[in-house]
């Protein structure tokens, strides 16, 4: 999920090339802007644009659609995004303590990015692995188990 | 396809294959070749079969027996001892107590496996695997000898209710959408598996994707829908390459597409994949967001099975629901019926999770009572601590205490105690847990996944939460409680779906069961339970503390001081309750007030 500067064409050659895959079709747009949003890190204003004038939706209707549902961001994100469950199940086993000292340890809250563009934070729905929670993800890397004292030796592994 | 008497299954896991598992593999038929057992005993390389510690190994069935640490050497042992003599090779021989799989342990007395016989039993990518334990005979039965009326009457005749939580008869569903008169039906699967703690259809959708195929094309027929989806949601990767695969499969040999099985009769689908929105969970919502739009409910009637996706009649049920139906046709409504109780027929599974010895997936006859689920099945409470209460249903159930622990776990049991069955979460808490604190957490999550349509829900779940943020806060008034009880009526009374209808639950049976535990916090600014981080402070016994220095070496805010070799002391003004002074102190010396 790591995200750099992207340039537009870069971005209109993505979305050129996502909406060829799943077909410019609006019954297709959650698949389309998953994808899109999963290849940039967000979805910048030319992104939605682009996409409002191959499939021919308003960018009104885009939007809507794009601020409803969490995996979806307009905003960029930092180099890396750690999510952290929030699922009832985490935090009976121990979860609130460990998400504190996580807020705590990269000093920023939930939905934020750290001034130098290092992380963002955000919590997660359920990601269905409760038998081993406390759980945090960070970009692709499951972590499982987690306890406060082993949060500042797992960021360090990131660059 | 052809028939082996026995069949070999090797893990091909990458750590297996470093330690040679590929050699083995070699060896292996090297020696069924010299001993000419080709035709007899087949090869078959899987994945996941003990954890690969002990690997490289293999499992021999029918038998079941389960071999590990082998090199390629022993190969000529095994194939003469075991698949020539019929004799076991004790020496490496693994005890199946060592299964890894923490998620579905070997099933304990009191279960009966139904939806989940075949997870990690088969290779969920291999259709052939799946057609080797009766897999679409179900639907071979159905195409060739039974009318759609005859399978919507054999699923009502079982008694299959709604496994995604409102407990719908299956039977009369599927009736509904077959009466309503149109060219074009559609039938969706829920597979929007959003409440937390619950994680069993992901594990169905991963371990036996096929079962819930062969039950949507079963419905489809009894509807007479052309097209179907399965809605599956994002957080699941590999849910959903599974379901792609199997629909792959299923569909080059035929079970899928047009004229299937030579009937004339012609029925494909597809997997749509949700973006991260927990109302989709709700038929209407999950319908709105298939069709490209914010998933928002819509209001009902008209039902999903007169105007549903795109207009059309569409018949929407669950994961568990489908992967229930071929095994009903198969073994008949009679078999399914005799499990159970009277209104709720048959098993459900469950994901056991909290404070319970043995968390993970469980599948149980309903009319179980709590007490087997969490005693027998779940082991107890872990560390020998006391039980407090039992969460099902998800966010919107509710939290059932210990004087209804030999209640019968059924659809009306549950609601008769202010709860409900819900998808079949079910979370265990001990004596540790402050049930405000539970309260304040499940409306948070409510609060923030309430899509905003209706005012009383998306206003009157922020206000609740408001309420119980204070009060966990050490900052509750007296009238809270009433506040609260009546935002809960209104909100329940006045919501359009399922998510406002039903968000109220944890702070009513909570307020229900666990009254005195709001009032301590009120009133005398107490957490019974020590969990609330305003009410409590950490405190040092200067008589176990040896000033040993490592509280205040790892306290984040430099709150605790002392002496070296003296008993230390936390400030409770600077301290912020995170609680790793207790976790890092070697002595037990610090206490929660």
């Amino acid at each position: 999920m790591t995200v750099e500067t992207k340039s537009s064409p870069n971005v209109l050659a993505t979305v050129q090339a996502v909406v060829g895959r799943n077909g410019a079709v609006k019954e297709e747009l959650i698949p389309i802007l998953n994808e899109v949003n999963r290849l940039l890190g967000y979805l910048p204003a030319e992104a939605l644009d682009e996409i409002s004038s191959l499939l021919h939706v308003p960018k009104s209707q885009l939007f809507s659609v794009a601020s409803f549902y969490s995996m979806l961001t307009t905003k960029p994100r930092g180099r890396h995004v750690v999510q952290f469950c929030e699922s009832a199940p985490c935090h009976v086993a121990g979860g609130r303590k460990v998400w504190v000292t996580l807020m705590e340890t990269l000093g920023i809250k939930p939905g934020e990015t750290s001034a130098d563009g290092k992380w963002t934070l955000i919590t997660t729905s359920c990601l269905g692995v409760c038998g081993v929670g406390p759980v945090m993800l960070i970009d692709d890397d499951i972590y499982g188990n987690v306890e406060s004292n082993q949060i500042a030796g797992i960021l360090a592994k990131y660059e | 396809m052809k028939y082996y008497r026995t069949h070999v299954l090797v893990c091909m896991d990458p750590q297996c294959r470093r330690k040679g598992a590929r050699e083995v593999v070699q060896a292996l038929q090297a020696e069924l070749a010299a001993n000419g057992l080709t035709e007899e005993v087949q090869v078959l390389e899987t994945s996941r079969i003990g954890g690969c510690d002990e690997g490289p190994e293999l499992m021999v069935y029918p038998e079941g027996v389960h071999y590990a640490n082998l090199t390629p050497d022993d190969m000529a042992y095994i194939v003469e001892e075991h698949l020539l003599k019929g004799r076991i090779a004790k020496k490496f021989l693994m005890e199946a107590t060592t299964a890894a799989d923490e998620e579905l342990r070997a099933p304990t007395p009191k279960e009966i496996r139904i939806v989940l016989r075949n997870c990690g039993q088969i290779d969920p990518q291999n259709i052939e695997d799946y057609i080797a334990e009766e897999g679409y005979m179900a639907l071979a039965k159905v195409l060739s000898s039974m009318s759609p009326d005859d399978v919507i009457s054999e699923v009502l005749k079982s008694g299959l209710r709604g496994r995604g939580g409102a407990g719908f008869p299956t039977g009369r569903k599927w009736a509904l959408a077959r009466d309503v008169v149109g060219e074009e039906k559609y039938i969706i699967c829920n597979a929007d598996e959003g409440d937390p703690g619950a994680f069993m259809n992901r594990r169905v959708l991963e371990g036996d994707p096929h079962s819930v195929v062969e039950g949507m094309i079963i419905a489809a027929y009894a509807i007479g829908a052309t097209r179907g989806y399965i809605y599956c949601r994002a957080e699941y990767p590999i849910a959903v390459s599974t379901l792609r695969i199997a629909i792959d499969q299923a569909r080059e040999m035929g079970f899928l597409g047009e004229n299937i099985f030579d009937t004339g009769w012609s029925f494909d689908l597809e997997v749509r994949m949700g973006a991260g929105a927990f109302v989709c969970g709700e038929e209407t919502a999950l319908m709105s967001s298939i069709e490209g739009k914010r998933g928002e409910p819509r209001p009902r009637p008209p039902f999903p099975a007169q105007r549903g996706l795109w207009g059309k009649p569409t018949n929407i049920n669950n994961v568990e629901t489908y992967a229930n139906v071929p095994q009903i046709i198969l073994r008949g409504a009679e078999w399914y019926a005799s499990m159970g109780t009277e209104k709720s027929k048959g098993t459900k599974t469950f994901a056991l999770a909290g404070d319970v010895r043995r968390t993970g997936l469980i599948e149980v006859p309903l009319g179980i009572t709590l007490r087997e689920i969490v005693y027998d099945v779940g082991g107890g409470i872990k560390d020998d601590k006391t039980f407090k209460a039992v969460q099902t249903g998800g966010p919107m159930g509710g939290c059932i205490p210990v004087e209804y622990l030999d209640m019968p776990v059924d659809y009306e049991s549950l609601a008769k105690v202010g709860s409900i069955m819900g998808s079949g979460g079910m979370i265990v808490m001990d004596d540790e847990t402050c049930m405000v604190d539970i309260a304040r957490f499940f409306m948070e999550f409510t609060q923030d996944e309430s899509c905003g349509k209706c005012t009383p829900c998306r206003v009157g779940t922020r206000r609740i939460l408001e309420i119980l943020q204070r009060i966990c806060n050490g900052e509750g008034r007296d009238g809270d409680i009433e506040t609260l009880e009546m935002l809960c009526a209104e909100i329940k009374a006045d919501s359009l779906c399922g998510l406002g209808q039903g968000a109220p639950n944890p702070v009513e049976s909570t307020l229900k069961f666990f009254r005195q535990e709001y009032e301590a916090h009120i009133y005398e600014k107490r957490c019974p339970a020590k969990v609330c981080r305003a009410l409590i402070r950490y405190e040092i016994l200067p008589e176990s503390c040896t000033g040993c220095t490592v509280c205040a070496r790892n306290c984040p805010v430099n709150a605790i001081t002392g002496e070296r070799r003296q008993p230390h002391f936390i400030d409770p003004d600077t301290c912020i309750r995170c609680g790793i002074c207790m976790q890092v102190c070697n002595f037990n010396a610090i206490v929660i007030r």
